[in-house]
């Protein structure tokens, strides 16, 4: 494994998706995922549709190795549904996907979009049986009064295709749109999670789950937060947590009571009253929640930063990391324009020294823990020349703008980084832009 | 606060209530339905700015009544189109210590605009083409059988008739789930 982030040399190695500027809004990717060994990079996006990169390594017994993501499988996950009862359209967005650990040749994964979550099982046919002499060409079996010997098959090399079939369909189980999903360690289970309920699911049965957090006040006018995100710890099956529109995050342990309401442990930090706006609630809305590797931190993702949480330690987070603090005095221009309502996402790296969220102007951030340093980069077509470094970028805040500086003024703020995830061993990032999918690599990997 | 900076606060309140109010109303069209995590950050953000503009508006009525009472003549009356207008208009008629009667008149007049057959008491949605304009909300209490619609108090209005349009709207936007 390479260095901590500060003697990462990010380069430029793939970008996916069409050239145009002219987005179709079905292209604009909504989740990315590495699978659990970084083989393969799962992508959804609005039109419903799921496409699985594979990784595919040129001398990897070299120090130096270049890999490549090539399209393994694309399929429809998800289409657009109607709820006859509420008169809604119910979109077909993949909102999560998430991969289970790999027991057998196949892959499986979970893909969600607001109401009905998917298992989907991939795999490879690479032979196909051949010497049937009980069926004719087309395959219709042949008169049996005609057959005077009995041929056994035989399977022969062909190309390899890729099939990806629906095994599981969870479905009715949530009321409201769905946020998250994550798969439990004990390999079985899962939870998928509204934003009023969070609901255990076991993956071999469809036609039930057990609702364990439910947080529906009696009278919906009393309603104060709503569930943004939840994760199951990597380790300790037992426990999860869920994070809320009021910044607090609930750890719950479900050895505890079979409705996990009461938490076991209650995440929040006191808000800065000099802080305080018009928009101090939506800013503090917590976007995404990431448990480390290693199970004991947890990250989440709020408007304007990224947080580091040690489990042990619930008054207030370890690690504040400031994602575009610049940001703060435009919240107003912010809410007109929507912007203030995206939901950035958050990830580790392999070993949990760095981390990495996306801001606007396809700009994304990373912070290295250890070293204590930061790095801005952008993911461009300008700097899309193969192996291409990456140069740091800066955002002037105010004042005397700098040679190579952007102005806060100049960012455009159609374009940003919502998704991103990191290779679980590697340093290979996965970067979303609106439509395009970039794949940086660090230079000495 | 300043009568000044009061005022700045009350039209960045304003503003930010209209921008509320019509994010609320263009949600209700978005594919997929109502978002809830959306409609609660609206509601927020509402009430903050109904409480910040509330607290603008006593400290800058209390330090400038003269002035919004000259004022006030011209604008009644006067209902243009427009996010800010029905505001100003239902503001303008706010001081109403020195003119209840008309304070009344302007609330009734602005609430009849809104609501074409004031009797109509159902409750089912009406279509896009024929909604009021996005901002105010289209729906009067529901009356009990024997109760009859009156005119507000002039406390009432003097308290924000632009108070309890946040309010229906506050309270229409959480129980429509």
């Amino acid at each position: 494994m390479a260095g901590p982030g500060g003697d990462m040399q990010w380069c430029f190695s793939q970008v996916k998706g069409a050239i145009d500027d002219d987005v179709a809004e079905a292209d604009i990717i909504s989740t990315v995922e590495f699978n659990h060994t970084g083989e393969l990079l799962a992508t959804g996006d609005k039109g419903g549709r799921v496409v699985i990169f594979q990784q595919e390594i040129e001398n990897k017994s070299q120090p130096q190795f270049r890999s490549e993501y090539n399209v393994y499988s694309t399929f429809q996950s998800h289409e657009p549904e109607f709820d006859y009862l509420k008169s809604l359209e119910i979109e077909e967005k993949i909102n999560k996907i998430r991969w289970l650990p790999q027991k057998n040749a196949a892959q499986f994964l979970l893909s969600t979009n607001d109401k009905t979550i998917k298992l989907w099982k991939i795999s490879e046919r690479d032979k196909r049986p051949e010497g049937y002499n009980l069926k004719e060409e087309d395959g219709r079996y042949k008169d049996p009064n005609t057959i005077m010997s009995l041929r056994v098959p035989v399977l022969i090399p062909m190309d390899l295709m890729v099939e990806a079939s629906p095994r599981r369909v969870f479905a009715n189980a949530h009321t409201y749109h769905i946020n998250s999903i994550s798969v439990n360690s004990d390999n079985e289970t899962y939870l998928s999670a509204d934003d009023l309920r969070i609901n255990l699911w076991h993956l071999e049965i469809t036609d039930r789950s057990f609702n364990i957090v439910d947080i529906k006040p009696a009278n919906m006018e009393e309603l104060t937060e709503v569930i943004t995100a939840a994760e199951f710890h990597p380790h300790q099956c037992n426990t999860f947590v869920y994070s809320s529109s009021k910044g607090t995050i609930r750890l719950c342990d479900m050895r505890a009571s079979a409705l996990c309401d009461k938490h076991s442990k209650l995440f929040e930090e006191p808000e800065d009253p000099s802080n305080r706006s018009f928009f101090s609630e939506i800013i503090s809305s917590i976007s995404d929640v990431k448990f480390s590797h290693n199970g004991r931190y947890m990250m989440t993702r709020d408007y304007l930063s990224v947080k580091i949480w040690d489990l042990n330690m619930e008054n207030r987070p370890v690690e504040t990391y400031q994602v575009h603090e610049y940001l703060r005095s435009k919240l107003c221009s912010l809410y007109e324009n929507d912007c203030i309502f995206d939901k950035f996402e958050c990830c580790w790296n392999g070993n949990d020294s760095v981390v990495m969220t996306g801001s606007y102007n396809n700009f994304f951030r990373m912070f290295d823990r250890g070293q204590r340093r930061d790095v801005t980069l952008e993911a461009s077509r300008e700097n899309s020349k193969p192996m291409q470094v990456l140069k740091p970028r800066k955002v002037c805040a105010g004042g005397k703008r700098k040679k190579d500086e952007i102005s806060v003024d100049s960012l455009d703020f159609n374009k940003k980084i919502l998704h991103t995830a990191w290779h679980p061993q590697d340093n290979i990032i996965a970067v979303a832009t609106t439509n395009n999918l970039y794949i940086f690599q660090d230079k000495v990997n | 606060m300043s009568a000044i900076a009061a005022m700045e606060v009350n039209a960045e309140a304003r503003r930010i209530l209209a921008v509320s109010i019509s994010k609320l109303y263009a949600s209700r069209t978005q594919r997929g339905g109502l978002r809830l995590h959306r409609s609660l950050l609206l509601s927020l953000v509402m009430r903050s700015a109904r409480d910040i503009y509330h607290s603008s508006r006593e400290s800058e009525c209390q330090s400038s009544e003269e002035r919004m009472d000259t004022s006030s003549d011209p604008e009644e009356g006067q209902q243009q189109p427009g996010m800010p207008e029905p505001q100003t208009t239902l503001i303008s008629s706010e001081p109403a210590q020195e003119e209840p009667d008309s304070a009344d008149e302007e609330c009734e007049i602005t609430e009849d605009k809104e609501n074409l057959s004031p009797t109509r008491q159902s409750r089912k949605r009406r279509g896009k083409a024929s909604a009021a304009p996005d901002f105010l909300p289209i729906k009067r209490a529901r009356l009990e059988p024997g109760e009859e619609r009156y005119a507000a108090p002039p406390s009432c209005c003097r308290s924000g008739a632009g108070d309890s349009l946040i309010a229906l709207s506050l309270n229409r936007v959480i129980p429509a789930f």
